[in-house]
C-alpha cells in the first residue's frame, strides 16, 4: 500500500513539474493542480496510514485512530488550494483577454517598470 | 497619571485635529493643544516622586518570551525629554496656529505633530530597548510627514525624503546595534541593562554594539558626517523645525547616547568615537553656520554645532561633562526654539528670510527684536544668560581634557567653535536687526500678532531667569537628571552659577566673545574668501549616492526578475531538488520500523487509474479539454484514496472541491485558446523531463521512507485525541481540530479565502472595464452551442434537488462535530447547490433570484468566527477558546450544544461566499447581449447551426 501511495505522489509530483515547467498559462494551472494533489497526498502520508480507523471517537470500545492532525491540516490546504487555483486561473485569463497571449513569459520591451524613473 | 496614559495620550488625541478641522481651524488646534496639555499635567503630577529620585514604572508584559514587553519608566532623563517635548510642544501648537496660513491643511498638521509627539514621548518613557526601537522609527516617519508638509515645494519633499533615509538607515543600523545589546545581557529591558556595565563592556560584541548605536544616535542628532540632512530639512514650515529640529527629534540621539551612558560610556572606544564626532561637529556647524544668508540654515547649522558640542560632552565620560551636558540640552533646547520662531515671525512678516535683504528691523519690530536679541546673545554665550553657564562649564571641562596625549587640542578648538558660535549669533542680530532700515523689504514689516510672539517670549523669559537664577530654578532638576544620566552615583561638585572667579574657562569665553565680534567686522573679506574655498556639497554627494544605488537595485532586478516566469520556475524547481539531494546525502537514516500495508486488488486498480490518467495528461496536454478529464479522474481517484485510508473529512471536501474546480477551469477554457502550440524546443522538454523526474522520484522516495518509519519524536496527535471529546465536546477530532484546537489557523485560512475571492471580484471588475469587455460581447464560442441550452429534465432536477441538497448541507454541518462535516464541506456542498441553479437555468436567471450579495456571506462569515473568538475574551479565556454544554429539551433525546459550531458557522458563510464569489466573477466574462432575453427551457432557434468558421474547418 504505501509503495503504492509513494509511487502516486512521486508521479504526479514529476508530471505536475513538468507541466508548470510549459510556456502557456493553462498546462501551468494544470501541473499546478497536479502539485497540489500530490502535496496533499503527501502531507496527509506523514500521518501515516491506516485503514479502516478514522478519527472519530468510539465511546463504545477501544478502537485504533487515525492520526487526526494531518488531516486537518490537509483539508484546510485542499479548500485553500481552490482559492489559489481560482486567483490564478483568473490572472491567467485577464492576462489573455487584454493582450490576446497566453505565454507565461514576458518579453524583454514588455518591461513595465523602465529604470532611470525617479520620483 | 499612568505612563502608559501619557504616552497614549499623543497617539489618541491625533485623531482629533484631522476630524474637528471641518469645525474650523481653532478647534483643531484647541484639540491638540488640550491633548498635549493633559499629558504634560499628567507628567507634572509626578514632580514630587522624581524629584526624590524614584523611578516610576508601569509594565505590560506583551511576549514575554521574546522580551517584548510594554515597560514604561520614569526617572529624571526621561522627565526632562519629557518635559521639553511636551512643554515646547505646547508652545509649538499655539504658534502654529498662527503661523499656518489659510490654505495649509492644519488638521493634518496637528495629527502629524502629535504623533511625531507621541512617538517622541514613547522613545523617552521606554523602559524595553525594542519599544524604543518602535517608537524610534515611528519619529522617522513622522517627521518625514512633517518636513514634506507642504507637498508642493520639491525642497520640501527633497529634504523629507533625504531625513528619513538618513535618520531611516541610522535606525536600522541601531536596532542590529540594540539586539547586540539585549543578547550580551540576556534582557531586552533598560532597567536590567543598565545595572550590567561590567558584563557589557567585557564582552567582545561591545565595540560593534556601540558602533551599531552610535550610528543611529549621530544620524538622528546630525553628528559630522551625518549633518548634511539638517539643514536640508528646514524646508519644513518654521514651527516643524522650531520643534523637530531644536528641541526633540534632533535631541533623540542626545538622549540614547545619554540613556546608555551608564553601560557605554567610559572606554577609550567611547571617547574617541563620540567625543572626537562632536567636536568635529561642534567646529564644522559653527564655521558653516557663519556664512549662511537663510536665517533658518543659519539656525540648522547652529544647531548642529551645539548638538556637536553636547555630544562632545557625553563622550568625555566623566561626570561633570555629563551634568553640563544635561544642563545644555536645557539651555539650547529654551533658546532655540526661541530663535527658530524669531526666524519664523521674520519670514512670515517680511516675506523673507535672506539675511542679505534684511536689516534694521528694530524699530519696526521691536517685540520680535528684543526676543531674537535675548536669544541670540544666550546662544553666543553672554552673561547673564543661560547660554552662558553651560559654555562656561563645557569649557570648564576641555581644559582637562587630553586627546592622544595633547593638553591643547581640545580646548583651543572649543574655543574657535564658540569664537564662529559668538560671530553667527551676533550677526543674526546685528544684519536682521541693526543697520539702517530698507525699503526693498518684500512686504511691509510689523510686529506680529500676539499668538505668534508669545511662546517665544515665554521661553526667553525662561532664558533669562535661568541665567540669574539657575541654581533656584533648574538646579534641582540638573542634579536629578543628572544622576539618571551618570546611573545613580555620586554627583560631582558643580555649581550652576554666573561668576565663578577668574578661572580658565572665563578667559576662553573673553577670548571667543571679542573674537567672535572681530570676525563679525570682517564678515565680508571672510564671506568672500569661504566662496572662494572649494567644498564638498553634502546634498549632491547624497544624490549622486542615492542614483547610483537606484541603478543598481534597478539594475539587479532588472536581471534576476526578467519577466521569464519559466525561468523563476526552473531555478526555484532545480534549487530546491539540490537542496534535497543535499539533505538526504548529508544526512542519516534509520532502517524501516513499521510493516507496510497489504495492497488489496482495488487500490490497485485506482492507482493503474491515478498513474495512467497522470501520464496521458502530460501526453496529451494540448488537448486542453481532454487533460481536464483527465485531471478530474485524478481527483476522484485522490478523494476516493482519502475514503479507502481512513480520511472521510478529507475524501468529502476533496470531492466538492473537485466539482468546483472542474466547474472553474471549464469556465476559462470556454476563453482560452483550445489547444497548446509546441513552444518548447525538444532538447528543452527533454531536461524539463529530466528534473521532473528527478524531483518526482525524489519526493516519492521521502513519503516512502517516511511512512515506513515510525515518528521521530512524540506526535502532538495523542493529545488531540485523548482531548477532543473532554476539552472541545466533539468526537470527530478533525473537526475538532479545525474549530477548536487550532481554530486560530483555521480563522486565518477563511480570511485568505475571502481575499482570494475578492482579488478574483476585483480583477473582474478591472477587465471587464477595460476594452477587452467589447471584445467578449462580439465574442464567437470555439465550439457550437447547443440551442437547448437549458435543457427540460435538467433545470426541473435541479430546480427538485435543491431543498434536499440545501439539507444535506445542513446535516453535514450539523454533524461535523462528531461525524465527519463540517463547515468546511457544507459550505462547498451548498454551493455547488446553487452553481446546479446556474447551469441548469442560466446565469441571467440565477442572479435575478439572488437576495444578497457574496461579498457580504463572506464578511458576515468572517466576522461571526472572530466574534465568537472575541466572545472568549467575555470569560476571560484567550481568543477563540470554545465552550459547549448539554441541553436537555424533552421530547428530542439530549443533545450537546457547542460555541464551536458559531464558528463553524463563520466558517461554512466565508467558504460558501468566496467559491461563489469567484465563480460568480468568473461567469460574468461569457455574459452577452442575447442572453438577457433567454430563459430556462428556451429554445433558441438561431444556435441549431454551429458558427460559420467551424463550418469552414469542417470543409477545409
Amino acid at each position: 500500500m504505501e509503495a503504492l501511495v509513494a509511487s502516486a505522489v512521486g508521479v504526479m509530483t514529476a508530471a505536475g513539474i513538468f507541466l508548470i515547467l510549459r510556456r502557456r498559462t493553462f498546462p501551468v494551472i494544470l501541473g499546478l493542480s497536479l502539485i497540489t494533489y500530490a502535496v496533499n497526498v503527501f502531507l496527509f502520508a506523514t500521518g501515516r496510514l491506516a485503514l479502516n480507523a478514522p478519527a472519530v471517537l468510539n465511546k463504545y470500545e477501544d478502537v485504533a485512530y487515525t492520526d487526526p492532525l494531518p488531516q486537518a491540516l490537509v483539508l484546510t490546504a485542499i479548500v485553500i488550494s481552490f482559492g489559489m487555483t481560482a486567483v490564478i486561473v483568473m490572472i491567467a485569463l485577464s492576462a489573455y483577454l487584454s493582450s490576446k497571449d497566453d505565454h507565461i513569459d514576458m518579453k524583454p520591451d514588455d518591461s513595465v517598470d523602465a529604470p532611470g524613473e525617479d520620483a | 497619571m499612568s505612563l502608559f496614559l501619557i504616552a497614549a495620550l499623543p497617539f489618541l488625541g491625533a485623531v482629533f485635529p484631522a476630524l474637528l478641522i471641518r469645525a474650523g481651524r481653532n478647534a483643531a488646534a484647541s484639540a491638540a493643544g488640550l491633548t498635549t496639555f493633559l499629558a504634560l499635567m499628567g507628567l507634572l503630577i509626578h514632580i514630587p516622586s522624581v524629584m526624590r529620585g524614584e523611578v516610576i514604572t508601569a509594565r505590560f508584559d506583551w511576549i514575554p518570551i521574546l522580551g517584548l514587553n510594554a515597560n514604561f519608566m520614569l526617572d529624571g532623563l526621561g522627565f526632562l525629554f519629557a518635559l521639553l517635548i511636551l512643554g515646547i510642544g505646547l508652545l509649538i501648537i499655539l504658534y502654529a496656529r498662527f503661523y499656518l496660513s489659510r490654505e495649509d491643511p492644519m488638521g493634518q498638521f496637528y495629527t502629524y505633530l502629535l504623533l511625531f509627539q507621541g512617538a517622541m514621548v514613547g522613545i523617552v518613557l521606554s523602559d524595553n530597548i525594542l519599544l524604543l526601537l518602535i517608537f524610534w522609527e515611528l519619529t522617522s516617519l513622522s517627521s518625514f510627514l512633517l518636513i514634506g508638509y507642504w507637498k508642493h515645494l520639491p525642497e520640501g519633499r527633497q529634504g523629507a525624503r533625504m531625513a528619513l533615509a538618513v535618520t531611516g538607515s541610522g535606525g536600522l543600523a541601531m536596532i542590529a546595534g540594540m539586539l547586540i545589546l539585549g543578547n550580551i545581557v540576556g534582557s531586552y529591558d533598560l532597567s536590567v541593562i543598565l545595572q550590567n556595565k561590567e558584563l557589557i563592556q567585557a564582552s567582545p560584541y561591545y565595540l560593534p554594539a556601540l558602533i551599531l548605536i552610535l550610528l543611529g544616535c549621530f544620524t538622528k542628532s546630525a553628528q559630522f558626517p551625518f549633518h548634511f540632512w539638517l539643514p536640508h530639512a528646514m524646508a519644513a514650515p518654521t514651527p516643524v523645525s522650531a520643534y523637530l529640529h531644536s528641541a526633540t527629534m534632533v535631541k533623540a540621539g542626545l538622549f540614547l547616547m545619554a540613556r546608555m551612558w551608564p553601560v557605554l560610556a567610559g572606554t577609550d572606544a567611547w571617547f574617541y568615537i563620540v567625543a572626537t564626532t562632536g567636536l568635529i561637529t561642534m567646529l564644522i556647524g559653527a564655521v558653516i553656520a557663519l556664512f549662511k544668508d537663510d536665517l533658518k540654515a543659519l539656525l540648522a547649522f547652529s544647531t548642529v554645532s551645539h548638538l556637536g558640542l553636547i555630544t562632545m560632552l557625553l563622550g568625555f565620560g566623566t561626570k561633570f561633562a555629563a551634568v553640563a551636558a544635561v544642563f545644555h540640552i536645557i539651555n539650547h533646547a529654551t533658546f532655540k526654539a526661541a530663535l527658530f520662531m524669531t526666524a519664523g515671525i521674520v519670514d512670515h512678516e517680511t516675506g523673507t528670510r535672506d539675511i542679505k535683504k534684511l536689516g534694521g528691523l528694530r524699530h519696526l519690530m521691536p517685540i520680535t527684536f528684543t526676543i531674537g536679541t535675548i536669544a541670540a546673545l544666550s546662544m553666543a554665550g553672554l552673561p547673564p544668560l543661560n547660554g552662558f553657564l553651560s559654555k562656561e562649564m563645557m569649557l570648564e571641562e576641555t581644559v582637562h581634557t587630553t586627546w592622544l596625549n595633547s593638553h591643547y587640542l581640545v580646548p583651543v578648538l572649543a574655543v574657535v567653535a564658540a569664537l564662529f558660535s559668538a560671530a553667527y549669533s551676533f550677526r543674526f542680530v546685528s544684519h536682521v536687526f541693526l543697520g539702517p532700515q530698507r525699503d526693498s523689504y518684500p512686504s511691509k514689516p510689523h510686529d506680529p500678532p500676539v499668538g505668534l510672539w508669545i511662546a517665544p517670549s515665554l521661553l526667553v523669559v525662561l532664558v533669562v531667569l535661568i541665567g540669574l537664577y539657575s541654581a533656584a530654578i533648574v538646579g534641582p532638576l540638573v542634579a536629578v537628571v543628572s544622576s539618571a544620566v551618570i546611573g545613580g552615583e555620586k554627583l560631582p561638585y558643580y555649581s550652576l552659577k554666573l561668576w565663578h572667579g577668574f578661572t580658565p574657562a572665563l578667559y576662553m569665553s573673553v577670548i571667543a566673545t571679542l573674537g567672535g565680534l572681530f570676525l563679525l567686522s570682517l564678515h565680508s573679506h571672510a564671506e568672500r574668501l569661504w566662496n572662494a574655498l572649494p567644498r564638498p556639497e553634502a546634498k549632491v554627494i547624497f544624490e549622486a549616492i542615492i542614483n547610483a544605488l537606484t541603478r543598481l537595485s534597478h539594475w539587479i532586478t532588472d536581471e534576476l526578475h526578467n519577466g521569464v516566469i519559466s525561468r523563476y520556475a526552473i531555478i526555484l524547481i532545480a534549487f530546491t531538488v539540490a537542496l534535497g539531494y543535499y539533505a538526504f546525502s548529508t544526512g542519516g537514516m534509520g532502517l524501516p520500523t513499521r510493516v507496510p500495508l497489504p495492497a488489496q486488488i482495488i487500490p490497485i486498480i485506482g492507482w493503474i487509474c491515478l498513474v495512467g490518467a497522470t501520464l496521458a495528461i502530460m501526453w496529451f496536454h494540448r488537448n486542453r479539454l481532454l487533460s481536464l478529464v483527465l485531471i478530474g479522474v485524478v481527483g476522484l481517484i485522490v478523494s476516493m484514496a482519502f475514503n479507502y485510508l481512513s480520511a472521510p473529512d478529507l475524501a468529502l471536501t476533496q470531492i466538492s472541491v473537485e466539482v468546483v474546480t472542474m466547474i472553474l477551469l471549464l469556465l476559462s477554457l470556454n476563453f482560452l485558446p483550445t489547444d497548446t502550440p509546441w513552444d518548447s524546443t525538444a532538447g528543452r522538454r527533454w531536461r524539463d523531463a529530466a528534473i521532473s523526474v528527478v524531483a518526482g522520484i525524489g519526493s516519492g522516495a521521502l513519503i516512502y521512507a517516511i511512512m515506513l518509519r515510525d515518528f521521530a519524536f512524540p506526535t502532538i496527535s495523542d493529545f488531540h485525541l485523548a482531548n477532543s471529546y473532554k476539552g472541545g465536546g466533539g468526537t470527530n477530532v478533525v473537526n475538532v481540530i479545525l474549530v477548536d484546537f487550532r481554530g486560530f489557523d483555521t480563522f486565518g485560512e477563511i480570511i485568505v479565502l475571502g481575499i482570494a475571492a475578492l482579488i478574483i471580484f476585483a480583477l473582474t471588475e478591472a477587465v471587464l472595464g477595460s476594452n477587452v469587455r467589447a471584445y467578449l460581447l462580439n465574442r464567437k464560442p470555439h465550439w457550437p452551442q447547443s440551442g437547448d441550452s437549458h435543457p427540460l429534465m435538467m433545470v426541473v432536477a435541479t430546480r427538485v434537488m435543491m431543498p434536499i441538497a440545501l439539507m444535506v448541507g445542513a446535516y453535514i454541518f450539523f454533524r461535523g462535530h462528531n461525524q465527519p462535516g463540517g463547515g468546511f464541506i457544507a459550505g462547498l456542498i451548498v454551493a455547488i447547490a446553487f452553481l446546479m441553479q446556474y447551469m441548469a437555468s442560466g446565469y441571467t436567471w440565477a442572479i435575478e433570484r439572488q437576495r444578497f450579495y457574496y461579498h457580504g456571506t463572506i464578511g458576515w462569515g468572517v466576522l461571526i468566527a472572530a466574534a465568537t473568538g472575541i466572545g472568549a475574551w467575555f470569560n476571560e479565556r484567550p481568543f477563540l477558546t470554545s465552550d459547549f454544554g448539554y441541553i436537555n429539551w424533552p421530547p428530542l433525546e439530549e443533545f450537546e450544544w457547542a460555541t464551536a459550531i458559531l464558528f463553524d458557522t463563520g466558517v461554512f458563510l466565508a467558504v460558501l461566499g468566496a467559491v461563489m464569489l469567484a465563480l460568480d466573477s468568473l461567469s460574468r466574462f461569457a455574459w452577452q447581449p442575447g442572453m438577457a432575453q433567454e430563459f430556462p427551457m428556451d429554445i433558441n432557434p438561431l444556435r441549431d447551426s454551429p458558427p460559420e468558421d467551424d463550418k469552414e474547418k469542417e470543409q477545409g
